[in-house]
């Protein structure tokens, strides 16, 4: 029982976050500041979820090269910011993960 | 989540129900725990609260479409349709056929997400593990992020939302990817204002 109510619960709670702004009428005019924050929005939350993932190895901090997942993912940014192909851009890193691990 | 304990046929509803993975995960580790329903709310909410800021940010661009369209939009907003259809209007702000092209990722998005759900469901762990396809994932985001940083308000968006996300990645119900978005807002605001 308490599963279903977690189901229809987070449901309930995921589409109002999701659908919050989308519904406000047309013309509603957003405050200034949350106007001028929102082309912020996809550079700060997307690279919050994936820098962890990054940084992390083993669930541990570790900040140098041997941290494959680090290393493999510098790899994958020089990639997107040179040539903004998507596909180089994770095949290239996966290619560098197994590399450095190699490697190191 | 089938492994972390939870039947079939629930884990297919949440998955469609809920269709968002990060709370998806949590919810099992903490319904495997016995975590009371509150928290496993609030945990939800912490997450989730990340798309209350792509609605914010998608909103101009299918703000045309009649109401119901728009609920279905907010249905479909999940990290890889969002971040897809604001790369594509960031390039092109003046495209024609906005929604057309949000809906057209954010659709496939969600059938890849549903197959991959219910192949996962019935087949359990398939592709070899030694191949570390998982880090796909966080690539995949590299890849639609980076060519967003032109400019240096927003590289500095970017850069004080990953140090952030990295100090606050130990902090309970995932309150660390909160903070670091709103790291991210001021520096990107903070820098973008002094020049």
């Amino acid at each position: 029982m308490t599963l279903w109510l977690a189901i229809v619960g987070m449901g309930a709670i995921t589409l109002a976050l999701r659908a919050s702004f989308i519904l406000l009428p047309a013309g509603l005019r957003l405050p200034a500041l949350l106007r001028r924050a929102l082309p912020f929005v996809p550079a700060a939350v997307l690279t919050a979820l994936w820098a962890p993932e990054l940084a992390f190895q083993k669930g541990v901090l570790s900040l140098s090269l041997h941290n494959e997942r680090l290393a493999g993912g510098l790899v994958a940014v020089l990639v997107a910011w040179r040539w903004r192909l998507t596909f180089a851009t994770i095949a290239s890193g996966l290619i560098a993960l197994h590399l450095f691990d190699w490697l190191l | 989540m089938v492994a972390g304990g939870i039947p079939p046929l629930e884990a297919m509803a949440l998955s469609v129900v809920v269709y968002a993975g990060a709370s998806m995960l949590a919810a099992t580790q903490l319904l495997a725990g016995g975590a009371p329903l509150v928290v496993i709310l609030v945990t939800a909410l912490f997450i989730n609260v990340r798309f209350m800021m792509y609605s914010a940010s998608i909103r101009p661009h299918l703000a045309a479409l009649p109401v119901r369209w728009r609920l279905a939009a907010g249905y479909l907003l999940a990290d890889n349709a969002y971040a897809l259809s604001v790369a594509r209007f960031t390039e092109h702000p003046e495209m024609k056929g906005k929604a057309g092209y949000y809906f057209g990722a954010a659709l496939t998005v969600w059938l890849t997400w549903q197959a991959a759900v219910a192949a996962g469901i019935a087949l359990g762990a398939g592709l070899p593990a030694a191949w570390r396809l998982e880090f796909a994932a966080p690539l995949a985001f590299i890849a639609l992020t980076v060519p967003l940083l032109r400019e240096r308000a927003m590289v500095a968006a970017a850069l004080a939302a990953a140090a952030a996300a990295v100090a606050g990645a130990g902090l309970p119900v995932r309150l660390g990817l909160a903070t670091a978005a709103l790291a991210g807002l001021a520096a990107g605001l903070l820098v973008g204002r002094r020049r």
